[in-house]
């Protein structure tokens, strides 16, 4: 059959050079031999701009279906990098939501074989690419001419990872680049695991973390599987080639349920040794002294096969499956052998303030909401937020009379500077809205690139969130991460609807950020925000560049209501990002600049798409 | 003591195991009864010690207490920190905590060992063996303390503990020794005359001297004059000594040694000897009794000339003269040990006399009750020491660990085990790394050696590197065989050290099948779920199939055919038939290949079809992939492997003891750059190749693990 066979074939050999399979041999070494079933082998992408209507291959940039595991069903989606590598497309994307809403209402798990060069920058915010370069120079001028179409496939996916999560078991094996916004969908899967030298995740590529911030960093010292396993704590785990990570996730597969309604898989257990003699012997006299955990894991599960999760990564704590009695069991336990309290204590010298006082913990840390000068502020303002919370979670938030009847659009009318690289304080816009400038904002010291808080429309308490392009340039980091996350589940758990105001021009780049797991935390904002259930309402004030586009509320996580303010840009990255990348090596690169700029740079392609509900005049906003 | 003849028949009638029950029964029924080659003829009539200490941990400290409680004994153990959990601590009655785990703060404290005998009240003190044992000043603060030492006088372990005193005590007692002349040599033609007289070949050596500088072989006149002026000069610059011993060389030699028992009476008399040729770095490997070298005459004139000595000095306790015997059976004594040796298991098993029992009975003070003439040599007795030790690095050093599986082989027939470790026991730095003593008993040479060898091979070890691989290897080799040994023995066999067993074509493809009948017995119970239906497909899924087997760097193809519980493996077109016993779960797998019994152990495996044999004692990798997966496993690259030469690794855990280079030195190859001690071994760690040092990754003091990069050079 015409598409078992793998297509382009020019990139076959480079696939290998590489030393990787491809993403049919790979699929045949995970699954049992002969029960894989490939479905959707005829669909072809759509794209008929910049002269890639031409190139076609039957079933695109992945191969998906389903096949069989030790005898037991999974779903599956591989992509397919010899295909414009592996670059998403809205087939791509269409493909792999079909697995896994067919996973879902069978109750199966999905594996998804990760190997992609990013999201199909010709169809823009239809798939999200703009990484390409980094990867596979051959692959260049293929990738760019899609366009603003492919932001809302990776969103379609981060939506679905969000529905099965806890429904259905979902595994990523990262076996070749996974960049960009595409990084989210492996960071809300179950489990990652990765492929020593030939896998990377970043959510930045080295490029623009060098344009950036001058870092100079590979590829594999950015996002390589070393750097997820030991440093972020991305990956749960990996493997020194593609055979061995495949032939290990099979294995893992083994301790794990169909789904959430069945009980994990028993084995015939053979294992009838006795080992409390063992068991006994481990534990110092001496209280002080080291042992090492494992040995008691070992003990205690059959045959001593436990499938240890993040080995490398914060070996002061160990997880992992193993099988007692032939029955699952997930393991946690401290480990004293490494980190061990008594042998850890440092030679600071640090006053109480300086370590835990209000200053740290609203600025720094982040663990506490808010500071007061004393205790009667302190309870007053208590008091003051009191009155934005509703009392339960079976009820809505109190509303106020709305005597505000003011019209504020020529204020908002001015913010936005017309040269989009000049911040403004997005805490205007929000002021600008909420009913009396009323607004109760939440670690107003802490990550000061996102605002959060509270304030009231017509009198009915809303969530507010929004990027301040003022700090960092409204880059989503780490910390912002977080700090949003945990307030759109506040709000989405007491029914209080939330307003996002959106001005993002990306994710932080820098090794800082990556080694201490971006992707982890970004991905909690987006979780946050795919699975809130209250109304969301979004406006997209400036910029909406990328993977950070799609985690702001975007339409594709199920905003109800999508905005636009005629200053918005919509696209995979600024203009002279991608141009440079587009047009890479040729001159005149001010024209292109200005082509791209008249064909991202507002909101029309957007919203003929349909992701935009609406393009505002200022004026009718509120 | 009637007659020992009748006990000896009952050893080579068959070796009966002393279980504890008989041990309970022993006061009423026949002691003939219970002899085995755990030898004890304990009778209870005689009046002894109501509760001894052991003033020792492992293997020696266990050996003591079993006797001492078929005695009726009561024992006190002594533990460190370290020790909390071992096996001599829950053997004994008593136990009591003498401090942390280093040695020199425990088991070498003396005065909290007396403080330790003071508290619980015993009557006397087992030394066993290494620690206190040899330590006279002990010998006689107890003495002071009116606490019996189970060993030699004080006098008689300070005669015998320095080298020249013991030469001049043995010369006076008729004993031979090493030719020499220890006076001081004028010249060089003085040095040829004393040659001379002394008889080729000679060894030159500086008074002064050690570790092998200042010291020549001479075989001839010439020789002796070179090496004479040859070793003056080098000595004079080396120790600024330039005084100059000449003493008999003895090419070759043999290591036997008599065991002698004498009591507080004058009575004394030898249970034959020991050949301990085999050793490394002076540390015996493999002992056995008696000797295949020695005549009968020999035999009893070293006996007897170590009896005179016991009588000369006293000698009142179990004890060893050493001997080195050259080719031409020519002894010369070297050096006696005033205690219980590691591998009197042997003479006991030949003999069928428990030297613990003689040595708390002489303590007690009773005369000897077994004369010269009841002594005989019953059957052959051959020991394997059982180390955790990496025979592949310099025959033996430490490795540490946990035994997380550990089953002895003492349920075969003829076989002791003398053990002072089980299931879950640390092997720590600290001490000895020891973990056994296997002793085998058969009515000749050949079925001892036999017995050791299945022995070893259904021997459990899991968590720590042992040598057994190097054991196993030696029994089987055909000098060993022969009965031709010296202490040269494993440096001439194994010029390049120790690399492991070659496997020949016919156990190579027994191995490969085993593995493919396994992987397919894996692959089945994986698909068998207890909760999930069996998808008939997958039953038959196996029945035939094509694998590969990658095993000692070779890819081999197999057809593996499977009917009901046969497998039939077609490797190059040959088949071999495996059936037997294929539980995944079990440490020993007993298989019948070609209607041949074949006996392996499953030292590991995982879920990806890697298995861990364990197969004539030395351990082989082996990793089966279905077809598909091995063509595609080609595809994958070769990892590159870090230039290691620029990084100087510990060859095993221990305590950093100096650091002698420092970051920016230039150091050359073989150059010293720290001392790690592991196990009371200090070992210099140098490098193999010159280069600028990079960093140091170490403190002194500091604890490293095998494999830890100590130095890097650039």
């Amino acid at each position: 059959m015409f598409s078992k066979e793998n297509a382009g074939t020019e990139c076959y050999r480079h696939s290998y050079w590489n030393g990787k399979l491809t993403a049919r041999e790979r699929i045949h070494v995970f699954c049992d031999e002969g029960s894989f079933i490939e479905t959707d082998m005829f669909m072809e992408h759509s794209c008929t701009d910049f002269g890639i209507e031409s190139m076609k291959f039957p079933s695109d940039s992945v191969v998906t279906g389903h096949g069989l595991v030790n005898g037991r069903l999974v779903y599956i989606f591989s992509q397919d990098f010899t295909v414009f590598g592996g670059s998403l497309s809205t087939t791509h994307a269409k493909k792999i939501c079909k697995v896994m809403d067919q996973a879902m209402l069978v109750g199966a798990p999905v594996v998804g074989l990760n190997d992609s060069g990013g999201a199909r920058i010709q169809e823009g915010v239809d798939s999200l690419a703009g990484y390409a370069d980094i990867f596979q120079e051959m692959f260049w001028h293929l990738e760019i001419q899609e366009g603003v179409d492919s932001l809302a496939g990776y969103a379609d996916i981060f939506q679905r990872n969000v529905l099965a999560s806890g429904v259905i078991p979902q595994i990523s094996v990262i076996m070749g680049p996974c960049a960009g916004g595409a990084v989210y969908s492996p960071a809300m899967t179950d489990f990652i695991f990765m492929v020593e030298d030939t896998s990377y995740l970043f959510v930045t590529g080295p490029e623009v973390v060098k344009s950036v911030t001058n870092e100079v960093v590979t590829q594999e010292e950015l996002g390589g599987a070393k750097t997820h396993t030991t440093v972020s704590g991305v990956a749960h785990n990996s493997y020194a080639n593609d055979v061995e990570a495949l032939l290990q996730s099979r294995n893992f597969m083994s301790f794990l349920p169909q789904s959430n309604n069945e009980s994990a898989p028993i084995r015939v257990c053979e294992d009838s040794c006795d080992n409390s003699k063992v068991l006994e012997t481990i534990i110092p006299s001496n209280s002080n002294l080291p042992y090492d955990m494992l040995d008691v894991v070992y003990g205690i599960v059959d045959e001593r096969d436990f499938f240890e999760i993040m080995p490398q990564y914060a070996k002061n704590i160990i997880i992992g499956f193993g099988r007692m009695n032939g029955k699952t069991v997930g393991i946690v336990g401290n480990q004293p052998k490494v980190a061990a309290v008594y042998c850890s204590v440092t030679n600071e010298v640090v006053t109480q303030e300086e370590l835990g006082g209000a200053k740290t913990h609203t600025t720094v840390s982040g663990v506490a909401h808010n500071s007061y000068a004393n205790d009667v502020e302190a309870l007053l303002q208590s008091r003051n937020f009191m009155s934005f919370l509703p009392q339960s979670n079976n009820e809505s938030a109190p509303i106020r009379v709305c005597e505000d009847s003011c019209d504020n659009s020529k204020v908002l009318e001015t913010i936005i500077p017309s040269n989009s690289n000049l911040p403004y304080d997005m805490l205007d816009v929000v002021y600008g809205i909420v009913d009396e400038r009323d607004f109760f904002e939440i670690m107003p010291q802490y990550a000061k690139n996102i605002i959060i808080g509270f304030g009231r429309m017509n009198g009915k308490t809303v969530g507010i969130v929004g990027n301040q392009p003022k700090v960092a340039a409204g880059c989503l980091d780490i910390n912002a991460s977080t700090k949003a996350a945990r307030f759109v589940r506040f709000c989405d758990a007491f029914n209080i609807p939330l307003i996002t105001f959106v001005d993002v021009p990306g994710f932080l780049p820098g090794t800082n950020q990556e080694y201490n797991g971006i992707i982890r935390h970004g991905a909690k904002l987006l979780y946050a925000y795919a699975e809130a259930t209250v109304p969301k309402l979004t406006v997209i004030t400036r910029k909406g560049y990328g993977g950070a586009y799609d985690v702001m509320a975007s339409k594709h996580l199920r905003g109800d209501v999508n905005y636009a303010w005629p200053t918005a840009e919509i696209a995979v990255m600024g203009a002279k990002g991608a141009v440079s990348i587009l047009y890479k090596g040729k001159s005149n690169q001010q024209k292109y600049e200005e082509e791209y700029i008249e064909k991202f740079g507002n909101p029309f392609p957007a919203a003929i798409r349909g992701k935009e509900s609406l393009i505002l005049k200022f004026k009718k906003f509120k | 003591m009637t007659s020992l003849n009748s006990i000896v028949c009952v050893v080579l009638r068959g070796q009966f195991r002393i279980h504890k029950k008989n041990v309970l029964q022993s006061a009423s029924t026949s002691f003939l009864h219970r002899r085995g080659i755990y030898t004890v003829d304990v009778e209870n009539k005689d009046p002894t010690f109501d509760k001894i200490l052991i003033a020792n941990r492992g293997e020696i400290a266990c050996r003591i207490i079993s006797t001492a409680k078929r005695m009726g004994i009561k024992t006190v153990a002594v533990f460190s920190e370290a020790d909390i959990h071992s096996k001599h601590v829950k053997m004994a009655d008593e136990s009591i905590f003498i401090g942390p785990a280093p040695a020199k703060d425990s088991y070498l404290d003396v005065a909290k060992i007396i403080d330790a005998v003071r508290k619980s009240g015993a009557q006397a003190v087992h030394p066993g063996y290494g620690f206190l044992s040899e330590n006279s000043s002990f010998v006689q603060l107890l003495e002071g303390e009116n606490i019996t030492f189970v060993g030699p006088s004080a006098e008689a372990i300070n005669g015998m503990g320095d080298k020249l005193e013991s030469k001049r005590l043995a010369m006076a007692a008729g004993v031979n020794t090493i030719p020499g002349f220890d006076g001081i040599i004028k010249d060089a033609e003085h040095c040829v005359e004393i040659s001379k007289s002394i008889g080729y070949p000679v060894m030159i050596k500086a008074s002064a001297g050690g570790g092998g500088k200042g010291m020549r072989l001479a075989r001839n006149d010439d020789e002796a004059r070179e090496g004479f002026r040859l070793s003056t000069q080098e000595a004079l610059s080396s120790f600024g000594d330039s005084r100059m011993l000449v003493e008999k060389f003895i090419d070759n030699p043999r290591h036997i040694e008599i065991q002698v028992l004498g009591d507080k009476y004058g009575n004394a008399i030898y249970l034959y000897e020991r050949e301990c040729s085999i050793q490394r770095r002076n540390q015996k490997v493999i002992e056995e009794a008696p000797s295949t070298f020695l005549d009968q005459e020999t035999r009893r004139l070293m006996g007897e000339q170590a009896v005179a000595l016991c009588k000369k000095l006293g000698y009142s306790s179990a004890g060893t003269v050493e001997f080195l015997v050259d080719s031409n059976r020519k002894f010369y004594f070297l050096e006696m040990n005033t205690r219980l040796q590691v591998e009197h298991p042997i003479t006991e098993s030949i003999t069928g006399v428990d030297l613990v029992q003689q040595m708390l009975k002489v303590a007690k003070g009773h005369p000897l009750n077994i004369k010269q003439h009841d002594i005989k040599i019953n059957g052959w007795a051959l020991e394997s020491r059982v180390y955790a030790e990496d025979p592949y690095k310099n025959f033996g050093l430490p490795s540490i660990g946990r035994l997380y599986k550990y089953i002895e082989p003492a349920h075969l027939p003829g076989v002791r085990c003398d053990s002072g470790i089980e299931e879950g026991s640390e092997i720590s730095l600290y001490y000895d790394p020891m973990i056994c003593k296997l002793i085998t008993y058969g009515k000749d040479r050949d079925e001892a050696i036999k017995r050791n060898i299945n022995a070893l091979d259904s021997y459990v070890i899991r968590g720590v590197i042992h040598n057994i691989p190097l054991l196993r290897d030696i029994l089987t080799e055909n000098r060993f065989v022969k009965g031709d040994i010296s202490t040269n023995y494993l440096p001439q066999v194994y010029p390049e050290g120790f690399k492991g067993r070659t496997l020949n074509e016919r156990d190579t493809e027994k191995l490969v099948a085993i593995a493919s009948a396994l992987y397919i017995t894996q692959q089945l119970r994986n698909r068998m779920f207890l909760n999930v239906p069996i998808m008939k497909k997958h039953d038959k899924m196996f029945d035939t199939c094509e694998l590969l087997v990658s095993f000692l760097e070779k890819n081999i193809s197999v057809v593996v055919k499977r009917r009901e519980n046969k497998f039939f493996v077609e490797i190059g077109g040959k088949e071999l038939k495996l059936e037997g016993d294929l539980n995944l779960a079990k440490p020993i797998l007993s298989t019948i290949i070609n209607d041949e019994e074949m006996l392996i152990q499953l030292a590991s495996k995982d879920s990806v079809g890697n298995f861990e044999f364990i197969y004539a004692g030395t351990s082989y990798k082996i990793r089966v992939f279905t077809k598909l997966v091995g063509d595609m496993l080609h595809l994958m690259p070769q990892k590159l492997q870090l230039d290691a030469s620029k990084l100087i690794k510990s060859p095993m855990p221990g305590l950093v003891k100096t650091i002698s280079c420092k970051v920016g030195d230039f150091v050359t190859e073989g150059q010293e750059l720290c001392v790690i001690e592991a196990m009371k071994m200090q070992n210099s760690i140098t490098t193999t190749r010159q280069g600028k040092v990079k960093g140091v990754f170490i403190k002194e003091k500091d604890t490293v693990s095998d494999d830890d990069v100590l130095v890097e050079l650039e």
